[in-house]
């Protein structure tokens, strides 16, 4: 449009009227143009207290209610079953068939598995429980069977563990969180897995053979505390079948209890026992996955025919991850920042318009007059920008955990505590991806230089992806996709339980936290969004005339 | 800029005399969408976008041979108008919001002093508009859910009902999107009378579409849950889309369509309201 040109800067430049100080007086210079326009500031305030709101109306409106049969309704924490913690705090499944005896001292427990069957729901079944005429044949992938010692009968007490699975070969694992990778395959009769654990002291060592004759170390665990006297046997279990279909408006998962049975010979235990098996049902009926998939009555938990052992269980040996098909309503931190997104919509626009809105007036000219660097206008923004968003976010953030996690609990939710260097992750690096995302519209508002099209742009590819998976309007597959890709990756820093990769989680940013990105990944990705924008409107910056 | 120019025709002192005239005012509103190019590419955007995320969603969409699924194939083949309303909506913004920032809503009000005149006539051509393009766009949706959904195990002989206009509830939930992306122009251009910033009403309007429907992925508790699925905008409106399940929803198709046209009906009213009160 205009074809005057901006004044080189001159030997004389800066000493009239032009901001002292170097990058310190642009700042302030830039600072002092973001708190006089008095409705970017508002837009701020009202980005913290939106996130805020719909954070803690979220929370406080999570609960559910229960009826026990006969007994008058209930809500809030007196529908939840007993909630084991693990030795490592966490909050854990702990339910399973146990044929066990008492062992004191050392000792060594062998044992050949020779099949491991399941049975699941049907998963266009509708009525979501396994049993006779509605359970389908089939094995989840981390149904399990094998030899265990543990602490003792509590739920959550310590254990290892030497098990065939469903779908991930021959695992060694212990208190609840460890998982260590052994043999391959699946159990068959004809390709039996022969499993091994041996206790000294507080030591456990886990192998397995293909014969019984040659065997491999799995691996060896330490378990802190171990009393003289544990309980050693066989065990079988299987986590909730979980499907996902690609269906609309939110019932994408389909989830529903399993079981598993497991068939043991060769049963040996090298020590002073008692030597009679008591069959247990660890969890039983009191366990999250509620009655057992027979319907009500559980079926014994084994038979014995001589020295073959069928064990047949359902539940689970794991950490509660958060989202479906735990049966088990939890929460975590990062639940409590639901709204955000919402902030954030709040703060893409305010930071979009710090830009855009130079062009509007004409304003640019006058700032590139006075700063004739460029790259240090831009710098300057991003800064102020950067850290008035972050900023307006940890005070939201902070706000709307100390509020909103309260009430989840009192709500009745069980919240999946995670460590405090992620508590801090997660305060931190919530505000750091507004902070980002700030920085991304503003870069946005440079390089198209009108607030309408900067806003709509922003908005469009930070918060729409996050939006339309969350809301499964897309497939899951499309939505995983979109969260990895786009700048709504960097939500996933909010994400503050860990994966375990012998859980089945499911990305449902919505439903439990968990995002197809880990936490720094996907604010790396958010990350890397900002940087090409700012490489990209400093180039327009330089080479377009204002 | 120039177009501002042109939308003052040869008109004569007479013709601006009488500016009362609906009819003059639907002209020139008529022109200004014509001759500036950002409308025409909104509209094309609108029906591009909303048929390529319907053909890709109906294309990801599988029905194994074992599995009973819950689809509603109909609703499916209409996902893209959930991102095609936002086109819509910044379209109508634009239409007022541009005329504020670069102040010439002082020379439209000039020609037509009477604003109910001069909203009418911003409402009508743009209201005609967006029904033409989300014609489009709902035809092209059909058709894709149409060629592609059977050959993904949604067979009519599985139980699912044909994606096509001859089947009833898909006509009425195509004809219902039609309108729904209307009214959510209207609804959006109510919003940017009132807010007229271009920059925040598009930041007002896309919560407007988006927020409830978060909202509602977060909030497990139940009363909540009907309240919003019965009296927000894109929810409710949304409804007139389903074709399955009828007797679980929260709100009758059409009238969950009523429920935007009261959203809309609304943010018109109120911008009418403010637009005669306030100076430009």
């Amino acid at each position: 449009m205009t074809t005057e040109t901006i004044p080189a800067p001159r030997p004389d430049a800066g000493l009239g009227d032009g901001p002292h100080g170097g990058f310190g007086g642009l700042l302030r210079a830039e600072w002092t143009k973001f708190r006089s326009v008095r409705g970017w500031v508002i837009g701020m305030i009202l980005a913290a207290l939106l996130t805020i709101f719909l954070g803690v109306f979220t929370a406080a409106n999570v609960g559910i209610g229960c009826s026990v049969s006969g007994g008058p309704q209930k809500t809030g924490r007196a529908c939840l079953p007993y909630v084991p913690h693990g030795p490592g705090g966490e909050v854990v499944t702990d339910s399973f068939s146990f044929v066990r005896q008492p062992l004191t001292g050392n000792g060594t427990i062998t044992a050949r598995v020779t099949a491991l069957t399941g049975e699941h729901v049907n998963p266009g079944g509708g009525t979501g429980q396994a049993g006779p005429g509605n359970g389908v044949p089939g094995l989840v992938a981390w149904a399990k069977a094998g030899v265990i010692i543990k602490q003792s009968t509590h739920q959550g007490s310590a254990y290892a563990a030497m098990m065939v699975t469903g779908g991930n070969g021959v695992r060694m694992q212990y208190n609840y969180t460890g998982d260590i990778a052994g043999m391959p395959g699946s159990v068959s009769a004809a390709h039996p897995r022969w499993l091994r654990l041996a206790r000294s002291g507080d030591t456990i060592t886990g192998y397995d053979s293909a014969d019984g004759t040659h065997w491999t170390k799995a691996g060896t665990v330490r378990l802190a505390g171990l009393p003289s006297t544990v309980q050693v046997g066989m065990f079988a279990t299987s986590p909730n079948y979980t499907v996902t279909q690609d269906s609309f408006g939110g019932g994408a998962f389909n989830s529903g209890p399993s079981q598993a049975t497991g068939v043991f010979d060769h049963v040996s235990l090298t020590a002073a026992s008692s030597g009679t098996w008591t069959g247990s049902r660890i969890g039983g009926g009191e366990g999250p996955t509620g009655p057992g998939p027979g319907g009500g009555q559980p079926p014994a938990p084994y038979a014995r025919t001589g020295g073959t052992f069928t064990v047949t269980g359902s539940g689970d040996i794991a950490p509660v991850t958060p989202g479906p098909g735990q049966g088990l309503p939890t929460a975590t931190i990062g639940q409590s920042l639901a709204g955000a997104f919402v902030g954030l919509i709040a703060i893409v626009t305010v930071a979009a318009m710090f830009f855009s809105t130079e062009y509007r007036r004409g304003l640019i000219r006058t700032t590139l007059a006075a700063t004739p660097q460029r790259g240090a206008v831009l710098a300057a923004k991003a800064v102020v920008i950067g850290a008035v968003a972050f900023a307006a976010g940890l005070v939201a953030v902070v706000v709307s955990i100390a509020v909103g996690v309260p009430k989840e609990e009192s709500n009745g939710q069980v919240l999946l505590t995670s460590s405090v260097p992620t508590d801090v992750r997660v305060v931190i690096g919530t505000a750091a991806m507004l902070a980002v995302a700030a920085v991304f519209a503003l870069a946005l508002g440079a390089i198209l230089r009108r607030s309408a099209a900067a806003i709509t742009v922003a908005v469009l590819v930070v918060v729409m992806p996050f939006l339309l998976s969350a809301l499964h309007v897309f497939p899951v597959g499309i939505g995983d996709w979109l969260l990895r890709l786009t700048p709504a990756a960097g939500l996933a820093v909010e994400q503050s339980i860990p994966r375990y990769p012998q859980v089945t989680t499911i990305t449902s940013p919505a439903a439990g936290g968990y995002y197809p990105l880990s936490p720094y990944a996907g604010f790396g990705v958010l990350c890397l969004w900002a940087a090409a924008a700012l490489a990209l409107a400093l180039i327009a910056l330089r080479r377009r005339d204002a | 800029m120039s177009a501002a120019v042109r939308a003052q025709p040869a008109a004569t002192l007479g013709t601006a005399a009488r500016g009362g005239s609906l009819r003059h005012a639907l002209r020139a509103e008529w022109t200004k969408l014509r001759t500036v190019p950002g409308p025409a590419w909104l509209l094309l955007g609108t029906a591009a976008l909303t048929i390529a995320v319907s053909a890709a969603v109906a294309g990801a969409t599988h029905c194994p041979q074992d599995l009973a699924c819950p689809v509603d194939t109909t609703k499916l083949s209409l996902t893209g108008v959930q991102v095609g309303q936002a086109v819509v909506a910044i379209l109508a913004v634009l239409t007022v919001g541009n005329e504020y920032s670069s102040g010439m809503i002082r020379i439209t009000l000039a020609a037509t002093p009477n604003r109910l005149v001069v909203l009418a006539a911003k409402a009508i051509p743009l209201a005609a508009l967006v029904l033409v393009a989300g014609a489009v766009a709902v035809s092209g949706s059909v058709l894709a859910g149409h060629l592609i959904l059977p050959g993904h195990g949604f067979t009519v002989a599985r139980g699912f009902h044909p994606v096509w206009l001859s089947y009833g509830p898909t006509l009425r939930a195509a004809c219902g999107s039609v309108l729904y992306l209307g009214l959510i122009a209207l609804m959006s251009l109510g919003v940017a009378v009132i807010v007229r910033d271009p920059a925040s009403s598009i930041g007002v309007v896309l919560a407007l579409l988006y927020l409830f429907p978060i909202v509602l992925a977060f909030v497990g508790n139940a009363h909540w849950q009907h309240r919003l699925e019965r009296w927000t905008p894109t929810i409710a409106g949304l409804t007139v889309q389903d074709t399955t399940g009828l007797r679980s929803l929260a709100i009758s198709p059409w009238g969950g369509l009523g429920v935007l046209g009261i959203w809309a009906g609304a943010a018109l009213v109120l911008g009418a309201l403010v637009f005669r009160l306030r100076d430009a």
